[in-house]
């Protein structure tokens, strides 16, 4: 019998996850995984934090839990206490009821949700996202069904922010238009305006009426705080506009397995926010029924206890200041080594990554050479850099800065 | 500044919601909540499975473990067991790997990542579902991008199978129509073919090149033995055609809020298959990256020691073997009542639900005067009967159809 399927052609393979794979597949024991999108500690290991494992011990070892559907919209507290993280404790637009909040698979979850809301729901269904920006970010806004737009971020002549681009095409957006905004820690170049900047954007974007949708998965993981992180999100939220915010535990909390996070829409009523949110429940339900228990369980249990509160902000900071000084020590090394050109864009950035500035050529060189493995487009992840491990790297760095053009 | 969403209007309630908080509002203390879809022991309580708390207890006390991202496709033990479970040990069709599992959230996500690869691979974009169906179903397919037609499934004179239209119905579709088979205990009907039925079945849709879609929620759940409850979706994959299964491990291991399931798509060759896994994969990153990993991790420790496994099918057998023991007495109490009708349908029907036959202003009568609350199209979940409610609910049912119409 022939198959319905036999003319399926095979998908192109991503090229993040090529990168994972090349690295398993090199012998050599000198090889580093720098594509890594996941925290990585000291001694090149992935992190359960220890509140993570207490919390879920406590959750484990409760005979009184279930495991029933929870409702669709996700664990009520969970979504309380997560709208409370982004938008502060004393935010007014959730004293006023303003905020629906759904519980989601992490991030991505968020952002698809949001986004088959808005294609559904909102006046305008194009979505102007940051050149460059995470790879998988067009998809979910195209198989939601908006049309995707770019807007100049990244200068490689600075390795820093093309502000003056980014303010030209805001400006020349639609009226209405959707606009994502990366809330910190800029995914994959680690660029990310100043307070002053997010200003000057704020007001371009109400005056033109553009729709935020912040994408908000490093809150606490960038700066080492949870506020300053969230500072960006929270000068939108105080001038009573409206705004979306997809927001992850997967790096924060180090809970990336379990898919955990939230969509939040802050609008200009309750009575606003209590429709919204029944309408995001029908694009849920025929999507995964409800959101998983386990995950948000978790993160609930951290957040309304104000000791397990407490502990995760340390280890989160723990984490956060492991990469600022992997940051750090790089650049210091490549001072020290004296290799041409102005690096100091290493410690400017924030976050996971850094865009390097090396180009394609060399990023191959690096990989053949000496094993180090990271996307063609030279970001690699600070999180997989350890102090025995920063030397190795800065030998290749310095050989293909030296070596190819 | 006004709101981008004041045109939003409230979503319609969801009609088994409305039901369920009415009961939940209902102050008596007699009310009986019959309209959910989760299991109730004896004591009428939710029931987390011993074998599901041991499989939980041994995975966080585990500190090897970690909580990385799982690949697109989800824990690949999981999928190779939940493929042997619905397919059986022996399977051809898993020897010759032509066959592709991807875990899924539940049977719901299972159905719409599957519905979505439809709708960009197949050549026909409709799928036929029975009349009735599980209320969710239209909406997964048609946010798919797949258009919903019926085909006639239940007989109200018979309170039994509709046999001669469904052939008819199939009969007429389109060829290369997707169909919608339930795989065993059908939402929310409670009437399943025969095996000669099922054969009738297979002949006409293969004949007529349908692909089928089973959903299979209830291995196990059904007849109380897995190899039973899979012996309709054997018989298929065992012709050499395509299928697509949905499987759910929400009922028959009680994880429903876990989230945990698997799409399996049977191929007819192993480069097929491969090519078809690499377009689902497409599908799930922009939906939510990758799935959950509690859930499947729990299901894979069960499946994968015998012993486990063997105190999960006593576990499953007693679960199914109450609701059969409930439905022999509810039958039995209208009986010894004289209830007017032929009941038997009660006994007939197999799974969590049955389609009582009482019409909606019985259904309304039964909640005021008798605060048992039940779906308005007469389905009751005999899964939320105990020995004590049996006989409230006969008396409530015995009122209804001698006092109204």
């Amino acid at each position: 019998m022939d198959s319905v399927f036999s003319n399926v052609v095979r998908a192109p393979e991503d090229p993040i996850l090529g990168v994972t794979v090349a690295y398993n597949n090199d012998p050599s024991p000198a090889k580093l995984n720098l594509g890594v999108g996941a925290y990585r500690t000291e001694e090149g290991k992935p992190l359960v934090l220890d509140v993570v494992r207490r919390a879920e011990q406590q959750l484990v070892n409760d005979p009184s839990r279930v495991k029933e559907y929870i409702p669709i919209a996700g664990l009520a507290d969970f979504n309380k206490l997560s709208a409370k993280l982004i938008l502060g404790a004393d935010s007014p637009a959730i004293q006023e009821s303003r905020v629906a909040t759904i519980q989601c698979l992490s991030g991505t979850g968020s952002l698809r949700v949001g986004a088959e809301f808005l294609k559904k729901h909102y006046h305008q269904s194009v979505i102007f996202i940051p050149k460059p920006t995470w790879g998988n970010h067009p998809k979910v806004f195209n198989l939601a069904g908006l049309s995707v737009e770019y807007y100049r971020y990244y200068d490689p002549a600075t390795r820093g922010l093309d502000f003056q681009g980014l303010l030209e095409d805001l400006g020349a957006a639609p009226s209405g238009a959707i606009v994502l905004l990366h809330a910190c820690a800029h995914n994959p170049t680690g660029v990310d305006p100043t307070s002053e900047q997010w200003e000057q954007i704020r007001q371009l974007m109400r005056s033109k009426s553009l729709l935020p949708f912040f994408d908000s998965a490093y809150q606490g993981f960038a700066s080492g705080s949870l506020d300053t992180d969230a500072h960006a999100v929270r000068i939108f939220v105080a001038d009573g506009g409206e705004c979306l915010i997809a927001q992850s535990y997967a790096k924060n909390m180090g809970l990336y397995g379990e898919r955990v996070g939230a969509l939040s829409i802050v609008c200009k009523s309750a009575d606003v926010a209590s429709k919204v949110e029944s309408q995001v429940k029908l694009v849920v339900r025929p999507m995964y029924s409800s959101p998983p228990i386990h995950g948000a369980s978790i993160v609930a249990t951290i957040l309304k206890s104000s000791d397990m509160y407490n502990d995760w902000t340390i280890e989160l900071k723990g984490m956060a200041d492991r990469i600022i000084n992997m940051r750090q020590q790089l650049f210091e090394a490549l001072q020290a080594k004296g290799t041409p050109g102005d690096w100091s864009h290493i410690i400017k950035q924030i976050g996971m990554f850094t865009f390097t500035g090396l180009n394609k050529e060399q990023v191959a060189f690096m990989t053949k050479e000496y094993h180090i493995y990271m996307t063609s487009d030279g970001r690699i992840s600070m999180a997989g850099l350890s102090s025995k491990t920063v030397p190795h790297l800065v030998e290749a760095i310095h050989a293909a800065v030296t070596r190819v053009a | 500044m006004d709101s981008s969403f004041s045109n939003i209007v409230p979503a319609p309630e969801d009609p088994i919601l409305t039901v369920y908080f009415a009961s939940r509002d209902d102050p008596s203390p007699l009310k009986l909540n019959l309209s959910g879809g989760s299991y109730r022991s004896e004591e009428e309580k939710p029931l987390v499975l011993q074998v599901v708390r041991r499989a939980e207890q041994q995975l966080a006390n585990d500190m090897s473990r970690d909580k990385e991202y799982l690949s697109l496709d989800g824990l690949a033990e999981f999928n190779k067991l939940s493929a042997k479970l619905i397919l059986g040990d022996d399977s051809s069709a898993v020897k010759k790997n032509s066959v592709v599992t991807i875990q899924c959230l539940s049977g719901t996500g299972s159905l719409r990542v599957g519905a979505e690869f439809l709708a960009k691979h197949n050549q026909e974009r409709v799928i036929f579902v029975s009349n009735p169906t599980w209320g969710n179903h239209p909406n997964i397919f048609s946010l798919a991008g797949l258009s919903v037609e019926y085909y006639r499934y239940y007989d109200p004179k018979t309170r039994g199978l509709d046999f001669k239209g469904m052939l008819v119905d199939l009969g007429a579709a389109p060829s290369g129509a997707i169909v919608v088979l339930q795989a065993c205990a059908h939402n929310p009907t409670g009437v399943d073919p025969t095996l000669e039925q099922w054969e009738q079945i297979r002949q006409v849709v293969r004949s007529k090149s349908l692909l089928p879609f089973f959903d299979n929620a209830y291995q196990g759940f059904a007849s109380g033995n897995l190899e039973s409850d899979a012996q309709a979706v054997r018989m298929f994959v065992a012709d050499g055609g395509d299928c697509l299964i949905a499987q759910s491990f929400a009922k028959n291991m009680g994880l429903y809020g876990e989230r945990i399931g698997a799409l399996t798509i049977v191929c007819t060759s192993e480069d097929v298959a491969k090519k078809v896994k690499s377009q689902l994969l497409l599908v799930v990153r922009p939906m939510y990256l990758s799935p959950p990993i509690h859930g499947a991790s729990i299901v894979t420790t069960i499946l994968k020691k015998s012993d486990m496994y063997n105190d999960w099918t006593v576990e499953l057998k007693g679960m199914a073997n109450r609701i059969l023991s409930m439905r022999k007495q509810l039958y039995e109490a209208l009986q010894a009542r004289g209830t007017p009708g032929d009941w038997s349908h009660i006994i007939r029907q197999i799974g969590m639900f049955s389609f009582t036959g009482l019409n909606e202003k019985q259904v309304r009568f039964i909640a005021k005067e008798y605060h048992i609350y039940m779906n308005y199209d007469g389905r009751v979940s005999i899964a939320g009967l105990s020995s004590k409610t049996v006989s409230q609910l006969a008396d409530a049912i015995h009122a209804a159809v001698t006092r109204m119409a």
